[in-house]
C-alpha cells in the first residue's frame, strides 16, 4: 500500500525569541522561540535541505516533486524546478508547485498519493516549506517561525501507509494576503475559532472516521495544524482528546512554519509511533485534508536517527536587529564597496547544473574530480590536461574538511563579519567557497565541512542561488 | 631560444606622484609621468615608433594614449591583471627586439579613486562576477584570499596567529620606512609594530596595514635597441628578462596546492634567472621591487622568488635581511603598501625604481653598488595568478 517512505525535516539554526520581540517593543513577549532562515535561507534553500535530508534516509529515485509554500521567492517562476534542480533530480520528473493556502502542503500530499496510488508515478517528493513574515508588533511576528520538510510518497519500504483521506474546502477568510501584502492579515480570533476553524476540523475529522469507520480513541497520534498554541489547544478539547493523543505542535520552539508546520509535527511524531500505530492527520486552510496514517515494522529502522527532535533547539540567538536586516525589514546603509556586477542568464542558464547542483565533472582518464570554476566550465582535465573525457561528479553531496580561511570584514553579507575560505572535497576536488552557519571565531584548518544550498544575492529581480560550506555538527 | 637579453635598453622613465589623485584625470597622469620619461630620455613624442598602455580599468583600446597627441603611430592597449604595466613593457622590448621598431613607449596608467569606492572592483579572475558572467560565486574579498596564505603559513609552520601578526608587521614597518623617504608614494609616514599588529582586522589575520594603498598613478618607459642605447644616455638600463607566467587554476582545483607558496611565483622567477644567467639570485641581486599587496605575499615571495630558504622567511625577516641596509634591500621605494597599487601602473613604478636605483640615482634610499634589480607582479590570487618577474642592469 502506498505511503511515506521516507521524511526530512529542515529547521534554520537561529532563533529569535519572543522575550527580544517583547523588549523591543515595550510589551511582554511571549515565552519560547521562533526560528528564523539565516540572512542566506529561503524558501527554495530550506526546502532543498529538508528535500536532501528525507533522500538521505531512505528516498528512492523519484518521478516526481511537489514543492507546497505560501512564500514562494517568485511570484511567477517555478521553486520546484529550482529545487530539483538543486536536489539533481532527473529532468523527466514532474515538478510543481502548490501554493497561496496553508493547505497547499496536504494538497501536494493528497496529489502524489493519487499519483502513487493510480500508478502514474512511483513515487513523488512532497516538500513544504515557508518564510512567513508578520508586521511588526503584531501576534503574526511572534507565532511565525521559519522552516521545511520533505515526505516520499511510494509504495517501497514504506513506514506508514495512507489509509484513507478525506478532504473539505471552504471559502472562508481567515487569514489572507492580496498580490501587494508584505505581511498575512487575519479576521478577528473568536470569528476565526467559531465560525472557521473549529467547525471545519471537527467536520473533516468526522467525515474522515465516519468513512473509515474508526473511532477517535482508535488513534495513537493526532497531527493537525492550528494557527497558534491556544488554538491548538482549543480544538483537542473540543474533540476531547487525550493528552498522550495529541502531537505537540511545536510552536513554543520554532513557531508556526506555516505549509511545512503540520509536515514536522509528522516527523516529530513519526519518531515516536510503534508500528501498527494509527496516525490522523490534518491540514487545514480554505478547509482541510485529514489522512489516516498507519506505521509499518519499517518505522523500527528509520527511528535509529531523527529526524526533527535534534533540531528544535537552534544553536545561536539572534537580535531582533539581526532579523529586521536579513529580512529586509529596514533599510540599511549602503556598502561602500565595489557593487556586484548584474548575472548574465545566458551563462547563468548555460552553467545551471554547477550552479544550482555543485556538479562538476572527474576525468575518465585519470580519474581527477574537479569542480567547473564559475564563467569556466572544465574542458581540459586540469591534471593530465586530456580534453572531453569527462563524466558528471556532483560535489554538493560530498564531505570536506576546510583547508585554509579568512574572517573577512569586507565581503558583503548581512551577517558580518564574512567568512570563506577553501575546502577539499574526500575523493578529491576543492572549491573556494563562502561558509555560513558558523562561528566566526571558532574556524579551524582541517574541521569538517558540508555543502549546503544558499541564496546569495537578488539582483535586478533575481534570486541568485550558490553553494556554501558549513561545518558539520 | 637565446631570450630578451641584452636586446633592449631603458632610456627614459618618468612615474607621477601616486596618491588620491582628485583633481587629476587619466590624461594628467599620463602626462605628467610621459613627459618626465620623454625628458629623461632626451626625446620628444615625435621620436616614439609604436607605444603600448597597460590598464585595467581606467580605458578601453590605446586611445587611452589620446591625451599624448603621438600622431597615427601603432598603439594597443594591454590588460593582464597587476602584471598590465610589466606587461606594456614586455610588449614594447619585444617589437624593439623583434627589429619593428627602435624607440617604443610603455604607458602604465590606473585612476583607481575614481570608482567611487574603498576597493577594487572585486573578484577579478576571468568569469567570477564580470558583467556578463553568471556572477554567482563566492563573495571573498582580495584581502580574504591572501589571508588564506597567512591562515596556512602559520598553521604548516607552527606559527601562533599572534606571533605571524607580529612578523607580518616588521614588512609594513620596513616598507613604511622606505615609503617615507619617497616624495612620490601615496603614504610616507613610517609605522610602528604596535600599530600595524593593533590596527583594525581587514581579513584575519591581515589588519588595516597589511593591505596596500587604493591610489592613482602612472609610470612610462621609454624602451629603444641596446646597441644605440648609449645615444640616449650614458646609464641606460638594459633588460635581462621579461617573464610572464600564468596559472590555470590548478591551485584552485587541485589538493596539491598548500596555500604557502605561489606555483607561478617559483615558476615566473626560474625562467626569469634562466633567461637573465642568474644562479643566485639572493646573492646576485641589488635590489628587488615585488608584489607586496598584502604584507602575508611579500614574505612568500622572499621564499618564492628564493631570496629565503622554503619555510624561513622568518629568519630573515627577524635578521633584517630585507630592510634598505639589508643583505638584498626590497621594496626600497616604500612597494605597494606605501605606493597603493593602481593596477595598470604598478609593474612600471617598479621598474621606475629599479631604473634609479641602477643608475645611482635613489637618494636617501640608494643601495650600494647596484648591478643587477628585479621586479615582480602577481595578479589574481592564492590558487591561480598571472606572475611577472623582470630583470634588468647597469650593465651589458
Amino acid at each position: 500500500m502506498a505511503g511515506i517512505t521516507s521524511i526530512g525535516a529542515y529547521l534554520p539554526i537561529y532563533r529569535l525569541n519572543r522575550e527580544e520581540i517583547g523588549k523591543v517593543w515595550g510589551g511582554r513577549g511571549g515565552s519560547g522561540a521562533k526560528a528564523v532562515a539565516g540572512y542566506d535561507e529561503d524558501t527554495v534553500t530550506m526546502a532543498v535541505a529538508a528535500a536532501i535530508d528525507c533522500l538521505n534516509r531512505g528516498g528512492a529515485d523519484t518521478d516526481g516533486l511537489l514543492l507546497a509554500t505560501t512564500s514562494a521567492p517568485y511570484r511567477e517562476k517555478m521553486s520546484a524546478a529550482m529545487m530539483a534542480t538543486a536536489v539533481d533530480f532527473k529532468e523527466e520528473s514532474q515538478a510543481a508547485d502548490f501554493t497561496d493556502s496553508l493547505r497547499a502542503g496536504t494538497a501536494a500530499l493528497k496529489a502524489a498519493y493519487d499519483a502513487v496510488k493510480a500508478g502514474s508515478a512511483k513515487s513523488v517528493m512532497v516538500v513544504a516549506a515557508d518564510t512567513r513574515l508578520g508586521a511588526a508588533k503584531g501576534a503574526l511576528e511572534q507565532t511565525l517561525g521559519d522552516g521545511a520538510a520533505a515526505l516520499m510518497i511510494g509504495n517501497d519500504k514504506v513506514i506508514a501507509e495512507i489509509e484513507n483521506s478525506y478532504s473539505l474546502f471552504n471559502d472562508f477568510t481567515d487569514i489572507w494576503r492580496t498580490d501587494e501584502d508584505k505581511f498575512p492579515r487575519s479576521a478577528e480570533g473568536r470569528f476565526i475559532d467559531e465560525v472557521g476553524y473549529l467547525p471545519m476540523m471537527q467536520s473533516v475529522i468526522e467525515g474522515l472516521l465516519k468513512k473509515s469507520k474508526l473511532k477517535i480513541s482508535d488513534f495513537e497520534s493526532i497531527v493537525y495544524y492550528a494557527s497558534d498554541a491556544r488554538q491548538h489547544a482549543a480544538l483537542a478539547k473540543r474533540l476531547k482528546l487525550d493528552k498522550a493523543q495529541v502531537q505537540d505542535p511545536l510552536y513554543a520552539d520554532i513557531g508556526n512554519t506555516g505549509t511545512a508546520a503540520v509536515f514536522l509535527m509528522l516527523a516529530a511524531a513519526l519518531e515516536k509511533v510503534k508500528a501498527n500505530d494509527r496516525i490522523l492527520f490534518v491540514g487545514y486552510g480554505d478547509g482541510a485534508d485529514a489522512f489516516i496514517l498507519r506505521a509499518t515494522d519499517e518505522i523500527k529502522k528509520f527511528q535509529k536517527t531523527p529526524v526533527i527532535s535534534h533540531q528544535i533547539d537552534g544553536k545561536i540567538n539572534i537580535t531582533y536587529g539581526q532579523y529586521l536586516t536579513w529580512r529586509g525589514l529596514v533599510p540599511i546603509e549602503a556598502s561602500t564597496l565595489p557593487e556586484r556586477s548584474a548575472i548574465s542568464l545566458q551563462s547563468r542558464w548555460r552553467e545551471r547544473k554547477t550552479i544550482m547542483a555543485l556538479v562538476g565533472v572527474r576525468c575518465k582518464k585519470c580519474g581527477t574530480p574537479q569542480m567547473n570554476q564559475l564563467g569556466q566550465t572544465v574542458r581540459v582535465c586540469v591534471k593530465c590536461q586530456t580534453k572531453d573525457q569527462f563524466e558528471p561528479y556532483k560535489f554538493s553531496d560530498k564531505k570536506a574538511k576546510l583547508f585554509t580561511y579568512s574572517v573577512d570584514q569586507l565581503m558583503p553579507t548581512l551577517n558580518p563579519p564574512g567568512v570563506n575560505g577553501v575546502v577539499d572535497f574526500e575523493g578529491g576536488g576543492r572549491l573556494i567557497v563562502e561558509f555560513t552557519d558558523c562561528d566566526a571565531n571558532k574556524m579551524k584548518v582541517d574541521m569538517p565541512m558540508e555543502m549546503t544550498f544558499r541564496k546569495m544575492f537578488t539582483s535586478r529581480g533575481i534570486h541568485n542561488y550558490f553553494w556554501k560550506a558549513k561545518p558539520v555538527e | 631560444m637565446d631570450g630578451i637579453k641584452n636586446k633592449v635598453a631603458i632610456v627614459g622613465m618618468g612615474c607621477s606622484k601616486f596618491g588620491e589623485r582628485w583633481d587629476k584625470g587619466v590624461e594628467d597622469l599620463i602626462v605628467e609621468a610621459a613627459f618626465e620619461a620623454f625628458e629623461d630620455a632626451g626625446i620628444g613624442p615625435k621620436d616614439i615608433q609604436a607605444a603600448w598602455v597597460g590598464t585595467v580599468f581606467s580605458g578601453v583600446s590605446a586611445i587611452t594614449l589620446s591625451p599624448l597627441q603621438l600622431q597615427y603611430i601603432p598603439m594597443t592597449r594591454v590588460e593582464n591583471m597587476c602584471a598590465t604595466g610589466s606587461e606594456a613593457m614586455r610588449a614594447a622590448s619585444y617589437a624593439v627586439a623583434a627589429g619593428i621598431c627602435d624607440v617604443a613607449l610603455a604607458v602604465g596608467v590606473e585612476k583607481l579613486k575614481d570608482s567611487g569606492s574603498t576597493g577594487v572592483k572585486g573578484p577579478s579572475i576571468v568569469g567570477d562576477n564580470q558583467d556578463g558572467s553568471s556572477g554567482i560565486g563566492p563573495g571573498y574579498s582580495a584581502p580574504a584570499s591572501f589571508a588564506y596564505l597567512a591562515t596556512r603559513y602559520f598553521h604548516d609552520f607552527g606559527i601562533k596567529p599572534e606571533e605571524g601578526k607580529r612578523l607580518l608587521a616588521q614588512i609594513a614597518v620596513k616598507n613604511h620606512h622606505n615609503g617615507s623617504l619617497n616624495p612620490k608614494a601615496h603614504f610616507q609616514n613610517e609605522l610602528t609594530i604596535d600599530q600595524v599588529v593593533n590596527a583594525p582586522i581587514i581579513a584575519w589575520p591581515l589588519g588595516l596595514y597589511d593591505c596596500c594603498g587604493v591610489s592613482d598613478g602612472a609610470s612610462v618607459a621609454v624602451i629603444t635597441r641596446a646597441d644605440i642605447a648609449k645615444n640616449f644616455r650614458p646609464d641606460p638600463i638594459y633588460i635581462k628578462a621579461l617573464q610572464i607566467t600564468v596559472g590555470a587554476r590548478q591551485g584552485a582545483m587541485m589538493q596539491d596546492y598548500d596555500f604557502t607558496h605561489m606555483e607561478e611565483n617559483v615558476r615566473g622567477s626560474k625562467l626569469a634567472y634562466a633567461e637573465a644567467g642568474i644562479k643566485n639570485p639572493r646573492k646576485e641581486l641589488s635590489c628587488a621591487e615585488v608584489h607586496d599587496c598584502f604584507s602575508i605575499h611579500e614574505m612568500i615571495v622572499y621564499e618564492d622568488l628564493g631570496f629565503s630558504p622554503r619555510g624561513r622567511a622568518r629568519e630573515d625577516i627577524e635578521a633584517g635581511t630585507f630592510t634598505l641596509k639589508g643583505e638584498l634591500p626590497v621594496n626600497t621605494d616604500g612597494g605597494l603598501k606605501c605606493f597603493g597599487h593602481p593596477l595598470g601602473a604598478s609593474g612600471l613604478r617598479m621598474m621606475y625604481e629599479v631604473y634609479k636605483q641602477l643608475q645611482g640615482k635613489a637618494g636617501p634610499r640608494q643601495v650600494k653598488n647596484p648591478r643587477l634589480g628585479l621586479t615582480h607582479n602577481l595578479g589574481g590570487n592564492a590558487g591561480t595568478g598571472v606572475c611577472s618577474c623582470n630583470i634588468v642592469g647597469n650593465e651589458k
